[in-house]
């Protein structure tokens, strides 16, 4: 349209309203809203009461057919819940719902009343709206958990058993952690801490397998499952099933030795056959410390040969480290960087002996440090996968990690400045006692050793600042830089809510 | 006056009928109701014909005319041509147009001095609705609806138009008609005037939807209160006299 056209000015002019008479602009209808209003009444056939379904246990509506949906009094979700309840309705009658809003009532009233702006449109076009008000009444009826509940709190549906054949509880710990971050086990009734594992149960089978779920993308698993029927109605065709899922996770953890069967070693491009295992996810990487090669495993190619480490962590000796010779520039293999090393080192516990030997661990080793590792030399192993590979000629030691252990000392006692959570667990008959205590404390240390000496560790946890900690003015700088620790921006603030909640938060330090 | 009846249960009777001050045109219903309404306020003084055109009974949205004469669609055939010319008084010209927008009622709206028409129409249809019915013509739309014929009817004395109908679309349609004119509507609010009701100088026939209010309406902008046939007579003899004076 050209802007300088002249365009006739348009007045609207008036009509009388064919009902009544009334002076009015013209709409579609050519009616007046009255007359419109007593001739249509665009509500007529929608529902004005309902009747919804309240668990007063759990304080939730249901949703038909059988979900049931926590809310609150004049919470948002209560609106949408009670707008889908007369959707079908306003669907049926072609009615466009252009508003909704709660009236006060008692809360004891058992009445909720909700008004409703519609829209629709009637008579050759003219849109009319109309707001009215809806009355739904709360009918007390247990829902089925509850009803459970009731009959006995204790009881579970489905069990997930999480076990991991392996001396140690690392991986338990550490899984702990990323199922705390993940709010994971939020809809477990019971977590039981088992030897070599732990047992979770839920009152949902779908809760189960979700579980599961989350489970297997965290760590390299394989679960089986079974159930058990616990009762039956032939008559209406109801089966009441316990179920199991047997949920185990690969015993090769991260820093073990494994010698790889042929086979495997063969498919990975003849990787090894001594490798170390470098991080567990929901694969296991894989490092061949004398050519810095890596590779990945996921769960399904591990479970198919399924092979054990040949040392563990367990059997880890101290090394002194007497020189380093660098031999290939540094090399970054998935997000961490080695450099290939030949080493002179020895025992601690025995001098008399001088290994020289390969290590992948040039870059943060020097004369004089100590170094974990694993002592092929004295090791007297038996593995089945090793005898398989005839002419092999062993390395006299493997190197793994640094030790801090010396620097670590003067530490000793003191509290960390971060603290971790903890799931509320049940401990089972078969893990108590004074022994066992002590082993799990250690280890547990151990564990928060590793999160701060890796910081690919705790990428994945919340480590929480500790409020107790003073840093003392004593810490020298020189300190500091020695031992590693968690950087003070990577902790979160702990969400506090009231006193009484205090007792609830068991925490460890 | 104003009168309300029904066509087969349609309140369009200004589809089904065609009202001149010359003669009026009903189509052929199954029933007489239809017939015998128009029969009996009419009959003594203009002829009521019974016809269909091309075929068809919606007659009303197909013909034009006023008391000159009237124009039918290309679709006629040669014997409802007949039927029409032998039926309708001698001064009547009927005639046939070759025209393509053939709904000649929906494109054309007049009185017996003036017409309203399509704007697409062609101008040879346009000289032949100047010559036949004896008007000026002009091309024009109502509301933005460019069937002028559908969404206003006029007589000599007022005229009824869509009531979207802008105030100065009004003032400059009754300046080119020199009738007054009003935006209303018919049948309970409906915006098709013209297939709601027909029209001459001094009767109506509007579809039995019609409020009172509308129907009010009507009779005030057409002048049917004190309109008769005779009353125009009068008037006509007066005038005369006074120019015999």
């Amino acid at each position: 349209m050209a802007a300088n056209m002249f365009v006739v000015p348009q007045t609207v002019g008036t009509v009388l309203c064919c009902k009544c008479g009334v002076l009015m602009a013209p709409n579609p209808a050519n009616m007046c809203v009255t007359c419109l209003r007593s001739e249509v009444d665009i509500t007529e056939g929608l529902r004005k009461h309902v009747i919804i379904m309240y668990c007063p246990e759990c304080e939730s509506y249901l949703q038909p057919p059988k979900t049931w949906m926590k809310a609150q009094l004049e919470s948002k979700e209560l609106l949408t819940f009670c707008v889908k309840r007369v959707d079908p309705d306003l669907k049926k009658f072609k009615v466009r719902l252009v508003n909704a809003e709660f009236i006060w009532t008692e809360p004891h009233s058992k009445r909720i009343k909700v008004k409703l702006k519609v829209q629709k449109e009637v008579l050759n076009g003219a849109i009319l709206e109309q707001s009215y008000v809806v009355e739904y009444v709360q009918q007390d009826h247990m829902c089925e958990s509850c009803t459970r509940y009731q009959a006995n709190p204790d009881q579970w549906v489905a069990s997930v058993q999480l076990r991991q054949r392996v001396s140690h509880r690392r991986t338990f710990f550490y899984l702990e952690q990323l199922i705390l971050k993940h709010d994971a086990a939020a809809h477990a009734i019971k977590i039981k801490q088992m030897d070599q594992g732990i047992d979770f149960f839920f009152a949902n089978r779908s809760h189960a397998m979700k579980f599961v779920e989350f489970l297997g993308k965290v760590a390299p698993t394989r679960y089986r499952n079974d159930k058990q029927l616990v009762s039956h109605d032939p008559k209406s065709n109801n089966y009441n099933y316990k179920y199991t899922f047997s949920v185990e996770i690969s015993p090769v953890c991260r820093e073990d030795l494994i010698c790889l069967p042929p086979k495997v070693a063969a498919s990975l491009g003849n990787i090894g056959p001594l490798v170390i295992c470098t991080k567990v996810t929901n694969n296991i990487a894989l490092l061949d410390p004398f050519t810095l090669r890596q590779c990945f495993l996921d769960s399904e190619q591990y479970w198919r040969h399924s092979f054990k480490s040949l040392l563990g962590s367990r059997q880890l000796v101290e090394y002194d480290v007497f020189n380093i010779e660098v031999v290939s520039p540094e090399v970054n293999i998935g997000g961490s960087k080695y450099v290939l090393a030949d080493a002179e080192v020895a025992r601690v516990t025995d001098y008399g002996k001088l290994f020289y030997i390969r290590t992948h661990l040039g870059h943060i080793l020097k004369p004089g440090d100590r170094a974990l590792g694993f002592d092929l030399y004295g090791a007297n192993s038996n593995d089945m996968e090793l005898d398989k590979y005839k002419g092999l000629v062993l390395p006299e030691a493997i190197l793994i990690k640094k030790s801090y252990e010396e620097k670590r000392q003067k530490k000793r006692g003191k509290p960390r400045p971060w603290k971790l959570k903890s799931l509320d667990m049940e401990a089972d008959e078969s893990t108590r006692g004074r022994g066992h205590e002590e082993k799990m404390n250690s280890e547990y240390e151990e564990f928060l050793r590793d999160l701060e000496e890796n910081p690919e560790l705790r990428f994945n946890l919340s480590l929480y600042r500790n409020k107790d900690y003073q840093p003392s003015e004593m810490a020298s700088v020189s300190d500091v830089d020695d031992v590693p620790s968690v950087p003070l921006e990577e902790l979160l603030a702990e969400l506090e809510l009231s006193e009484q909640e205090d007792g609830e938060d068991s925490m460890k330090e | 006056m104003a009168t309300r009846l029904q066509f087969e249960n349609s309140c369009e009777v200004g589809v089904f009928s065609k009202l001149t001050n010359a003669y009026c045109l009903v189509a052929i219903g199954g029933s007489e109701n239809f017939y015998s309404t128009f029969e009996s306020e009419l009959a003594d003084v203009i002829p009521v014909v019974k016809t269909s055109i091309a075929g068809t009974r919606i007659i009303g949205r197909l013909c034009a005319g006023n008391k000159n004469g009237l124009l039918v669609p290309h679709t006629t055939t040669d014997q409802e041509l007949q039927h029409l010319r032998n039926s309708l008084p001698d001064q009547v010209v009927v005639q046939r147009i070759e025209e393509k927008l053939s709904a000649l009622g929906n494109c054309i709206a007049c009185n017996d001095h003036v017409a309203l028409t399509h704007t697409d129409l062609d101008r040879e249809t346009e000289e032949i609705i100047a010559d036949v019915l004896g008007v000026e013509v002009f091309r024009q739309t109502i509301a933005g609806n460019i069937l002028v014929g559908s969404y206003c009817a006029f007589s000599n004395r007022g005229g009824l138009v869509h009531p979207h109908t802008s105030i100065e679309d009004l003032d400059e349609l009754s300046t080119l008609l020199q009738v007054p004119l009003v935006a209303g509507t018919i049948n309970r609010g409906s915006e098709v005037i013209a297939a709601g009701m027909t029209v001459n100088d001094w009767t109506a026939f509007c579809g039995s939807d019609t409020t009172a209010t509308e129907l009010s309406v009507i009779e005030n902008v057409f002048k049917l209160r004190e309109a008769q046939p005779s009353a125009i007579v009068d008037e006509m003899r007066k005038s005369l006299i006074d120019t015999y004076v």
